[in-house]
């Protein structure tokens, strides 16, 4: 129990250290690096959370797909010259405000509905027997099989669009 | 010292959550939006395993699959128009592209 506390603050720390310095650093590439560090954070919740097949997947799209998408992109265009400007916008005191108010109002309501959340408490242990890609497997190919294939549709359409977009000429 | 509950995850999930508001609205480069929207997806995802776990229910963990691709055609498509973008007009700083400003 303690490791598990232990194991989430670091986790936690990790993920708004990172996600902080990915909205504030200057350059382009530094917010990637330190998104990266976040994403492996939450990849390390979900380990917390007994969602084993969601770390792997967290990793293998997330840290080694859209990070280098995002990298290569950074890389094609040129960014020095944004660099050296204001990174923020005029208003953002403005949106500084805005946003402190909602997080104020989220937690609130999250600490005040906190008992709510105990009701399914007591089946906090998952069946045993399979795995949890298993049993994620079993609800994805049954309950939904048709949202399943609709996204490879919207896969499909999205690997087209962004060829068309990127290409020099269409 | 407190066991860690969903109330715990909830809270850093809203933080991160606002973290990525904050980014959207305030940077003016459009990378580090695209990069702040991830981590608006990322803050959704922590929420739904939550309560998967919470419920003992896997219906959550699948919701999360889909929310990561969504992400993921997202950020294939925004990049392709960020390259276009700056194809045609030599900019990546969001309140320069103003062509539709009236």
């Amino acid at each position: 129990m303690l490791t598990d506390t232990i194991l989430f603050y670091a986790f936690a720390s990790l993920v708004l250290g990172g996600a902080i310095l990915t909205v504030t650093r200057r350059s382009a590439v530094h917010s990637a690096i330190f998104l990266i560090v976040s994403l492996l954070g939450v990849a390390g919740l979900y380990l917390l959370q007994h969602a084993e097949f969601l770390f792997a997947v967290q990793i293998i799209l997330y840290v080694g797909g859209i990070m280098l998408l995002f990298l290569f992109v950074i890389m094609l265009v040129n960014l020095d010259q944004a660099a050296q400007e204001r990174q923020f916008s005029r208003q953002w005191p403005l949106s500084l405000a805005c946003v402190m108010v909602v997080g104020a109002q989220v937690t609130y309501f999250v600490y005040k509905g906190a008992g709510a959340f105990q009701l399914a408490a007591p089946k906090a242990t998952p069946a045993q027997g399979a795995g949890n890609t298993e049993m994620l497997a079993d609800v994805l190919f049954s309950e939904y099989l048709l949202p399943f294939e609709l996204a490879s549709i919207l896969l499909l359409a999205a690997v087209v669009g962004s060829v068309v977009m990127a290409k020099k000429r269409v | 010292m407190h066991p860690i509950t969903p109330v715990h995850y909830l809270v850093l999930s809203a933080a991160l959550l606002m973290i990525g508001t904050l980014g959207v609205l305030t940077r003016r480069n459009i990378v580090i939006v695209l990069m702040s929207i991830e981590l608006i997806l990322n803050a959704v995802n922590i929420n739904l395993i939550t309560f998967s776990n919470a419920l003992g229910n896997l219906n959550g963990q699948v919701f999360a699959i889909f929310v990561i691709t969504v992400a993921v055609a997202e950020a294939a498509v925004g990049l392709g128009i960020l390259l276009a973008l700056f194809r045609n007009r030599e900019t990546v700083l969001a309140d320069e592209i103003d062509l539709l400003k009236w």
